[in-house]
């Protein structure tokens, strides 16, 4: 038997858990790593895995992780693109599963980009 | 980790199932597993999407990709490449019926086939896992039940019902509402609500998709107007032959007994409702209210006079509220989102949508649920894709046995309960077949009735007797002894089958041979005077002839015929004889030179 604010409780959870298959693109923010074979060469994987853990750890729901295949610029992989809805895109690169936090506190939840991460300071 | 960044939905619904889509679940996991992306990509199965004709079918979210036809060898590779590096497998991409287009980055809502459908029955079929409460909890499952219990009196409940204009999907179109308040008004220790999942119609899948797909949304339905009405206890009555239909909802009610929302004192209101499911075993009569609820009680499923209505005397004697499945899926949302919501949809007494099975000469069979008022045409060009293999489009019939068939001419219909019947047909529970020019209309008529005659329960002369004797009338016409005569006759035998038969089933047992009557009437007249029969179809009324003049005598027909029915001599002109003839036409098939001709 479960009461009023149990159930509600659950509906909470499992929006979360289901949100990726209902949300519409203008609240989702996108997490999209590069992960062609370049991608995993330069340790895509762990990355992504970084981020879905850190996305979990502090119960964020409107935000996905997907992956892409390469982009063309393999040398600066692994990347991430960031798109928070109703911002441009930010295309971090030579990423590390360290650097994830960061990005999740900064620019997932407060909206400031980090800047040194991304391409434009590594170009 | 809880937190999945992909969810694989493989369809679990009838047509893909039957297409092998339990063998691509395994696979999948089984691939996922090798890959170590168990913690990374969840395998939902859900009910069915609709498209069935493109089963088995997945989609991949967050992207949406629709794959369409996936077999079981195509998994390594979706698993290899789109969930592991992030690559779409391009030629598994559903293609567009219409814009030719693939769904790349589309959402389903873009999909031509989904455009022009409103979803509400069918909301959380391919969406949910049907066999996980929390996921329908999700999608504000059980809150109309809160509702209705902690914040509408059972008057206020049933007022709402009766304002948003829901009628009985079930076929006849009853006012929902009424129903349910006749019910309230009855004096009763003990009353009944029941469910009509019965669906026998030829070619009808609605219910039992919605079943099968999520069948929480009847749960709290049922519950809803267990409180309404004062019933604590309901009924579902299912096909036996539908065993996932019943298997989902067994566990869902466990579920739902599970946390408290069916039981004792539900959400401490002090309501008590519980649910059992009763297995039909499968007789056409049995959806018929008074013969599924004497099949209920253990009796034999036979249909008794009304009055009295199981409003006041139903199941055991009690009152009793029986709505049918796809009636029920709709009285949560429209708790949910109010009276007004509902019938801002649909036509001036046609409330809301309507789900369609779809299904014969079409390129797109499958589920779809339209909003009241959509014409035919747009159900059938625009969503269905029209006729395949570019046959022209000869008619479409709704309303099943009870139905009737309408011509191209009537297209432009807006899909209702009171422009079917006009029309000539009538809504029925939601079965939609479309006929092309290769199909003959008096042998449409002809399996209709035949239909009839096997489930007809004989507890009554017109219609045990009454459809017997039309059946015959129809067989002799298409085996080309039809009499001048004969169409009278037909037409005499209707009338009064309808007028006497006691039960519904034999009161609209004759509609499908009057509206073809009515539409078609050339096509009798053919059999009947000519011995012709224009769509080709009837074998008896066939002629395969050789044209002399054509043929070279190159022996391919005479080789290919399994009756040996055609002779002659290599170089020479072949002759068919037609009293060996079995009408395969094989060697029509087979002659290079265009010389084998049937009339
Ligand atoms: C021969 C016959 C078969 C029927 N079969 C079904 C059926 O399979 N499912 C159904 O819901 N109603 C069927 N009906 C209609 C039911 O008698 C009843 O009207 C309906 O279940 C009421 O629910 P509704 O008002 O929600 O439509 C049938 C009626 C007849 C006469
Ligand atoms: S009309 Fe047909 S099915 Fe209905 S009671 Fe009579 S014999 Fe039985
Ligand atoms: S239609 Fe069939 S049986 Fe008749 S002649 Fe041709 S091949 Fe033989
Ligand atoms: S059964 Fe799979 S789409 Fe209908």
């Amino acid at each position: 038997m479960k009461s009023l604010a149990e159930l509600e409780a659950i509906r909470k959870a499992t929006i979360n858990r289901i949100n990726l298959r209902t949300e519409d693109d203008s609240t989702t923010t996108r997490v999209v790593v590069g992960m062609a074979t370049c991608g995993i060469a330069a340790g895509a994987r762990p990355v992504m895995l970084a981020f879905m853990d850190e996305i979990a750890k502090r119960q964020l729901s409107n935000v996905t992780v997907s992956q892409t295949g390469c982009i063309g610029m393999c040398r600066l992989e692994p990347m991430v693109d960031v798109i928070v809805p109703g911002q441009d895109k930010v295309t971090y690169v030579h990423v590390k599963p360290e650097m994830v936090e960061r990005i999740v506190d900064d620019h997932i939840i407060h909206g400031h980009p980090v800047h040194e991460f991304t391409i434009g300071a590594n170009e | 980790m809880d937190n999945y960044r992909a969810h694989v939905l493989v369809c679990g619904g009838t047509g893909c199932s039957s297409s092998g889509s339990a063998t691509l679940i395994e696979r999948f996991h089984e691939k996922i597993a090798e890959n170590h992306l168990e913690k990374e990509v969840k395998v939902v199965r859900t009910g069915c999407f609709g498209l069935c004709e493109a089963g088995p079918v997945v989609i991949i979210y967050p992207d949406g990709t629709f794959y369409s036809r996936v077999k079981p060898d195509d998994v390594e590779e979706i698993v290899t490449e789109h969930l592991l590096k992030g690559r779409k497998v391009e030629h598994l991409v559903y293609v567009d019926h219409a814009t030719r287009e693939q769904n790349a980055e589309k959402k389903l809502e873009d999909i031509t086939f989904y455009k022009h459908q409103h979803r509400i029955a069918l909301r959380n079929c391919g969406v949910i896992d049907p066999e996980n409460i929390d996921e329908y909890l999700a999608m504000d499952g059980y809150k109309a039940l809160e509702k209705a219990l902690t914040q509408m009196t059972r008057e206020e409940v049933i007022d709402e019902i009766l304002k948003s204009g829901l009628r009985g999907r079930g076929g006849g179109g009853f006012p929902t509402g009424l129903k349910w308040k006749f019910t309230y008004q009855s004096q009763a220790d003990q009353k009944y609500v029941a469910c009509n999942a019965d669906e026998g119609d030829p070619g009808a899948f609605m219910d039992r998709s919605i079943l099968e797909g999520d069948p929480h949304a009847i749960i709290e339905a049922m519950a809803i107007a267990g409180y309404a009405i004062g019933a604590s206890q309901g009924y579902i009555y299912v096909r036996a032959e539908y065993p996932i239909a019943v298997k989902r909802l067994s566990i869902a009610i466990e579920q739902a007994r599970d946390y408290g929302l069916l039981g004792k004192n539900i959400f401490e209101t002090g309501f008590d409702f519980d649910l059992n499911i009763r297995l039909g075993a499968g007789a056409f009569v049995c959806g018929e209210e008074t013969a599924l609820m004497h099949s209920i009680e253990g009796k034999r499923g036979e249909p008794t006079a009304r009055p009295p209505f199981p409003a006041v005397k139903g199941l055991f004697d009690k009152p009793t509220m029986l709505n049918n499945v796809e009636t029920y899926a709709n009285v949560a949302q429209i708790i949910l989102h109010g009276a007004e919501w509902f019938a801002a949809m649909g036509t001036e007494k046609s409330k809301g949508t309507k789900v369609f099975a779809l299904g014969g000469k079409i390129n797109n069979t499958g589920l779809v649920e339209i909003p009241m008022g959509t014409p035919l045409r747009t159900i059938i060009y625009d969503i269905g894709g029209g006729c395949p293999n570019g046959k022209k489009f000869k008619a479409v019939q709704t309303g099943g046995p009870s139905g009737g068939c309408l011509p191209e001419s009537l297209l432009d219909t807006p899909v209702d309960y009171d422009n079917l019947i006009a029309a000539g047909s009538m809504m029925g529970s939601g079965g939609m077949i479309v006929m092309d020019e290769d199909n003959c209309m008096v042998d449409i008529a002809r399996f209709y009735l035949d239909f009839i005659v096997d489930e007809s329960c004989g507890k009554c002369a017109p219609c045990r007797i009454g459809t017997k004797r039309m059946k015959e009338i129809l067989d002799r016409i298409v085996e080309g002894k039809g009499e001048e005569g004969d169409i009278e006759k037909l037409e005499r035998l209707a009338e009064t089958i309808k007028a006497t038969a006691l039960c519904g089933l034999g009161n609209t047992a004759p509609n499908p041979v009057l509206s073809t009557l009515r539409f078609f009437r050339d096509e009798y007249e053919a059999h009947i005077k000519e011995k012709r029969c224009p769509a080709h179809h009837c074998k008896s009324l066939l002629q395969y002839k050789i044209d002399p003049a054509k043929c070279r005598g190159c022996t391919a027909c005479a080789r290919v015929c399994p009756a040996d029915a055609i002779t002659g001599t290599v170089k020479n002109p072949h002759v068919i004889d037609p009293s060996k003839c079995l009408k395969c036409g094989s060697c029509m098939e087979k002659c290079r030179f265009g010389a084998i001709s049937r009339e």
